[in-house]
């Protein structure tokens, strides 16, 4: 029994010490050291436009304007909202409801997977014509799974070219060259994937269309 | 194909490294950061009043479950009183109390099953008192107890090692250095690490955008190289934030996959140290092998069946040369997200880098059956104490085959431990399949499953797997925040990690006391290809034995529907 009692008071002792050094002293180095050396990243890589914070380098945003490039179907949203989304309805429901993160978590043989992506191929068809079925990449049709997705498929990108340029005013050359210079290559050639980040796409869009 | 390969390669020099590194911290060796590291422990063990006196098997496990019951009072109550803490910024309420139970059961078992979401459920001290602090005393508490266990396979005593310092030791000279050092390369690709509440962005679009922050770097690295798996963010290390970069991606593999490999190593190591220094002992080879062809056999097969797509999306027209995008980010692709999930499963972390409820049939019921064997390296320690019970069943199988006395490591395998054994290979699977059995006959249970027909019982089982092997992943489409979730996988966790423990230190300290018997011609070689062979073989058989009535009802015949 004094070895119980003794085991006792030394399992509380230690998790005491380890509790502070774990859950305190740890966490405090880590972000002491993070914001002195690598500031912009430790506070989320945000990206400032006219003096605003307009989004993080990170994060995908959802864009419904025909003149910027849309990225992948997202089930949060991308925590997007407008004022009107805060405001309860008549059940006290918001259509926003807080910072989140997700996907719809459809099986491959739900028929709501295959409801929702023929719905959305159908819209997608319908706001950029001339592009066929068999263009469009899996990607762009397919929800990601943190529903921030800020990337989408060079695929994707070009077949969407067509339409940024006449809904911006911009030509399709102007665009192609966005395009390029938002692309991020597989690292050192074979990690990863081919692929294009949205919001650095379309803030050059808004920065070219400034300058117009 | 060629960067799953390439980051493997990268492993390998990696895992015996820190496997050396491993046997000195456990065998009181010296190391490099002794003049450091040896202060620090001092004054730990001076204010705690631990004396580093050897202790008995039945001490150790005492002590073990003393200071797991004081962690998980201390966790609970943070978790119920968080709202009225410090570092709260953004005003997080206090959380249920049947989800602080899950919650609480589910990171101290080294779990992280997660039926909350972090960036809505928790505060920032929460995040840090609780999930951190705990992501390090469970992973550590894991590995002490194989230590444990492997060093009484090796020595002629019961009484060696004390819990105390070995719980310290492996925090302070493995866990934090390789934590910080993570964290910081997750800080450079883009992982926030800081106190100030949530930004809200303008977007161009003139909108606004809420973007969750917080101290995500320095949870984020632990999760993986405890083998936890709890996510800052409810989507896990899908979120770019907490795993921004392909760089990260592999980062995070290789340090989930670090210390588990290592343990394997160090045991042969402490093995083969009975005779004269080696590189990668004999034994621990085998048995490295023996996890690594399985391995191998669910990555192969997870790759080429989500490389494949889904042939529904094929039927509507588009293309699908990526493989099956759904729930996978763009910038990891198949092969990234395949290696992730077969990683995640095998070393049990549960982290998921792709929402694993929408992978193909195939895909997710590798991930499945991976957790359901619970021995392809398992997680941090614990896995190699749940191989090596397959290790001493295969013994014993063979020694029958061929007629001569079971023995491992010069100690006879009898009556005694053979029950024990076969109670423990039994255990995990009872908890899975009686656990599923009840949720799907019952109408508390049914209301979780969100996807119709068989995948819906695929939800079901992949829950319980998850939650018996400690893994934590989930198919997340499961509406699992019920009293009844709740309370039935924190049970599930608590049995299949504490009964485990139990029962195999109770073997070895068994062995411990046994006479030691000298090789002879007539002993059967545990060290050699053959027996790799005969392991791999035994838990397949096993394994499928057990599980294949079910993944048959489940992801075969989802399988089949869709490709009909």
């Amino acid at each position: 029994m004094r070895g119980f009692f003794e085991y006792t008071k030394q399992a509380l002792l230690v998790t005491f010490s380890l509790l502070v050094i774990c859950g305190l002293i740890y966490p405090f180095a880590v972000t002491g050291v993070a914001q002195a050396l690598f500031n912009h990243q430790a506070n989320g890589s945000l990206i400032e436009a006219d003096g605003k914070i307009v989004g993080s380098k990170n994060l995908g945003q959802a864009f419904t304007d025909p003149m910027y490039f849309s990225g992948r179907v997202s089930a949060v949203n991308y925590n997007v909202y407008s004022k009107e989304d805060t405001v309860p309805d008549v059940n006290g429901e918001t259509t926003y409801g807080g910072v989140s993160s997700g996907t719809f978590n459809y099986a491959p043989s739900n028929p709501e997977l295959k409801k929702r992506i023929e719905a959305d191929i159908v819209k997608f068809l319908d706001a950029n014509p001339g592009v066929k079925r068999a263009q469009i990449p899996a990607d762009l049709m397919t929800a990601s799974g943190s529903g921030l997705d800020p990337h989408i498929s060079i695929e994707a990108a070009y077949i969407q070219v067509k339409r940024v340029a006449q809904s911006s005013g911009l030509s399709v050359d102007e665009v192609n060259e966005i395009v390029l210079a938002n692309t991020e290559s597989r690292v050192l050639g074979v990690l990863g994937e081919d692929k294009i980040n949205v919001l650095g796409a379309n803030l050059d869009i808004y920065q070219k269309m400034k300058e117009k | 194909m060629w960067q799953i390969a390439l980051v493997l390669l990268v492993y390998l020099p990696l895992v015996i490294g820190i496997g050396h590194y491993l046997y000195h911290v456990t065998m009181q060796k010296k190391t490099w950061l002794d003049p450091v590291m040896d202060r620090i422990d001092t004054i730990i063990f001076k204010f705690s009043g631990v004396k580093r006196v050897d202790m008995t098997g039945k001490q150790y496990v005492l002590a073990l479950i003393l200071s797991n019951a004081i962690m998980v009072f201390i966790g609970y109550v943070i978790l119920r009183i968080q709202s009225v803490l410090s570092f709260n910024p953004n005003d997080i309420g206090n959380m249920e109390a049947t989800l602080s139970f899950n919650t609480i059961v589910s990171f101290i078992t080294n779990t992280n099953l997660q039926h909350y979401s972090g960036e809505s459920g928790l505060s920032y001290l929460a995040q840090m008192l609780v999930i951190t602090f705990m992501m390090f005393t469970s992973a550590a508490t894991g590995y002490a107890a194989c230590m444990a266990f492997c060093r009484r396979l090796v020595a002629k005593t019961d009484t060696l090692g004390n819990f105390f310092v070995d719980i310290v030791r492996v925090t302070t000279r493995i866990l934090l250095p390789i934590s910080f050092i993570v964290a910081m390369i997750l800080v450079v690709q883009g992982t926030p690490q800081t106190f100030n509440a949530n930004e809200t962005a303008q977007t161009i679009e003139g909108k606004m955008q809420d973007i969750a922050l917080g101290p995500v770097a320095s949870l984020e690295s632990i999760k993986h190289v405890g083998t936890n798996g709890g996510g800052y963010y409810g989507a896990n290390s899908t979120t770019p934030f907490e795993n921004p970069t392909v760089i990260s991606n592999i980062v995070e593999i290789l340090s989930m996959m670090l210390l588990p490999g290592a343990c394997v190593v160090a045991f042969g190591l402490m093995v083969a140290s009975r005779r004269k220094k080696v590189l990668f002992g004999k034994q621990g080879m085998v048995i490295f092998a023996g996890m690594g062809i399985l391995f191998l056999i669910g990555l192969v097969t997870c790759y080429m069946a989500e490389r494949a797509g889904n042939p529904i999306i094929d039927t509507l027209g588009i293309t699908q040369d990526l493989g099956s995008m759904e729930g996978k980010e763009m910038r990891f692709g198949v092969a990234q997200s395949a290696l992730f999930t077969v990683v995640t499963t095998a070393f049990t972390t549960g982290t998921v880098n792709n929402m694993h409820d929408t992978l193909t049939p195939l895909g997710g019921m590798v991930a499945m059956f991976n957790m359901m064997l619970n021995v392809v390296f398992g997680g941090k320690g614990v896995g190699l104490m749940n191989m090596m019970m397959y290790v001493l069943l295969t013994i014993f199988i063979a020694c029958l085959m061929i007629g001569r006395t079971p023995q491992f490591l010069g100690k006879k395998i009898e009556e005694k431990e053979m029950k024990l054994i076969a109670l423990c290979i039994l255990i995990h699977p009872a908890i899975i399949l009686v656990f599923s059995a009840i949720a799907v006959t019952t109408v508390a249970g049914i209301a979780g499953i969100t996807n119709p027909g068989a995948h819906g019982l695929s939800q079901v089982l992949y829950e319980y797997a998850s939650s018996s092997a400690n893994n934590g992943s989930g198919f997340e489409g499961l509406a699992d925040n019920s009293t009844y979730w709740n309370v039935t996988t924190g049970l599930a966790m608590f049995f299949g990690r504490y009964l485990a423990i139990i029962i195999q230190l109770t073997i070895a300290s068994l062995l411990a006391t046994k006479l030691w018997h000298s090789e002879t011609v007539g002993t059967l070689k545990t060290d050699n290809a053959m027996f790799t062979f005969m392991l791999v073989a035994v838990v397949l058989m096993i394994g499928a034995l057990t599980f294949l009535p079910a993944l048959a009802l489940g992801p075969i015949t989802e399988h089949l529907q869709i490709r009909s």
